[in-house]
């Protein structure tokens, strides 16, 4: 056997790379890593070429077993790392024989870690990506216990033994907006109330999006909206009164008014929010 | 006074609202420009996404968008995909007496339509199809099913459309086909993996 063996999968760990771009016209979601420095970070250690296939685990506690001799690195929210019985450190290449396990923690702060293994993951490549869809059902299931992962042959290059940046997860982010195309379908006082309440991330907390608890927001046109594009980043005011922003599996389109768009930078923040964190909103200078 | 207008949508994307009837036909002169700027062109029910590769492009990109002429019909429009429909839906005899037609009528009135992909929502390869009879344009059902099956033929509202996969859906089901409305093997031969892509002509042939 080569390879490794999912012992224990968490709360959901998928297959993600870069994503499948340019074909939200046929209603195909961009997905692919929700933190994308993190992941791009996980491969540059282990000395993966750009674009190659991750693990990404949700709230950790994943239990791994290397069937071959493996280089892996992981990244993201920081967990407790155990290699066998020997601690290990985010964010640096460590060389796993067959037959060692590797144990993920539950992060303090953050969702999402990494998991890189030089060579990547040879998933079959749907639309131009090893990515797991979870809304539109594309690419590999999500990892089971018991599932075996092939790794692809290894690259070239060397894993980089150099430092590499943290980059660190805020306890209490504040996200940037821009106005989205249907602002004005929001009441005034709402919009006031969305950047000077704090609001919360809710349980309803997944790739496909974040639905926020906070104070009502409350529309000014109660007309219904004709579907349009919804994209990543995406802050979304549904009949509810609690916005959601949508994530990398998100639907292409959507009904519902497109109040605001979460600054690029920030979408791996947004993707290491933890269900009841606290955040704030403010419109982008 | 143009009736396109142009709305940002965050830092490198704009929506252009162009109204129903024009929508492909200002996505295909988009597509024609074949900018190297653009990375995705989303149609849906009344607009338009279009995105930029990068935000330093947009400002640029969306004076180019201001002036740019909706292609005709005529300009891009492909020979029709022709789907076998059997007309057997659970809710054929329902949308009959709600639309106070015969049966054959409700079939007859579906099949004899050129519809026209306005764009894909819902799931992978999910196209809604404008040009319904207006008898047949009905409210989505009260209660939506847990579970429609793949190429089941469906209406709500102004649209028809083929569930490309088993989905939950609360649309009447009028019949089904057993074409392939998407398939990613299509897409590694260089072709679309959906089978109905936005602006294209459609037909439903009863068998």
């Amino acid at each position: 056997m080569s390879g490794l063996t999912v012992l224990d999968a968490g709360l959901l760990s998928t297959i993600q790379d870069e994503g499948r771009s340019g074909l939200e016209a046929y209603a195909v979601s961009p997905s692919g890593a929700a933190d994308k420095p993190a992941y791009r970070l996980a491969n540059r250690i282990v000395g993966n070429a750009a674009g190659v296939a991750v693990i990404e685990t949700t709230l950790g506690a994943v239990h791994l077993r290397a069937e071959q001799d493996l280089v892996i690195a992981v990244t993201g929210a920081p967990v407790a790392l155990m290699l066998d019985d020997m601690g290990a450190a985010m964010g640096q290449a460590y060389w796993v024989r067959a037959g060692s396990e590797l144990f993920l923690g539950r992060p303090l702060v953050g969702l999402r870690s990494y998991i890189a293994v030089r060579g990547g993951l040879a998933a079959r490549r749907v639309l131009g990506s090893r990515s797991t869809d979870t809304l539109g059902h594309l690419g590999p299931r999500p990892l089971a216990a018991g599932d075996h992962l092939v790794v692809d042959h290894d690259p070239e290059r060397l894993p980089a033994p150099d430092q590499v940046p943290t980059h660190p997860i805020e306890a209490h982010p504040v996200l940037d907006l821009l106005p989205g195309p249907r602002l004005d379908w929001m009441e005034a006082a709402s919009a006031k109330v969305l950047t000077s309440a704090p609001f919360r991330a809710s349980d309803q907390l997944d790739r496909v999006g974040t639905r926020f608890d906070g104070p009502s927001l409350f529309r000014s046109i109660t007309r219904e909206l004709a579907s349009e594009a919804i994209l990543a980043g995406a802050l979304q005011l549904p009949p509810s009164g609690a916005p959601i922003l949508f994530g990398p599996d998100h639907p292409t389109t959507g009904g519902y008014p497109v109040i605001g768009v979460l600054a690029e930078r920030q979408l791996p923040l947004a993707a290491q929010l933890r269900p009841g964190q606290e955040v704030r909103f403010r419109w982008a200078r | 006074m143009r009736a396109m207008k142009i709305l940002r949508y965050g830092e490198r994307a704009v929506l252009l609202e162009v109204g129903a009837a024009r929508v492909n036909d200002y996505a295909a002169a988009i597509e024609r420009l074949d900018d190297h700027d653009i990375v995705s062109i989303v149609p849906a029910a009344e607009t338009v996404l279009v995105q930029a590769r990068h935000s330093s492009a947009i400002g640029g990109l969306s004076f180019r968008l201001e002036t740019i002429e909706p292609l005709q019909r005529a300009e891009y429009v492909t020979d029709p995909v022709v789907i076998d429909a059997r007309y057997d839906g659970e809710d054929l005899e329902r949308v009959a007496v709600e639309s106070g037609l015969g049966v054959d009528e409700v079939i007859s009135a579906h099949s004899d339509v050129d519809y026209r992909v306005q764009f894909c929502g819902f799931s992978p390869g999910f196209a809604y199809l404008s040009g319904l009879d207006p008898l047949l344009q009905l409210p989505r059902r009260a209660s939506p099913r847990t579970r429609v099956p793949a190429g089941s033929i469906a209406i709500a509202g102004p649209y028809t459309a083929v569930y490309p996969t088993a989905s939950p859906g609360g649309w009447h089901l009028l019949g089904c086909t057993d074409a392939v409305l998407f398939d990613a093997h299509r897409f590694e031969e260089g072709r679309s993996p959906a089978l109905l892509e936005p602006g294209q002509t459609v037909r439903f042939r009863p068998v």
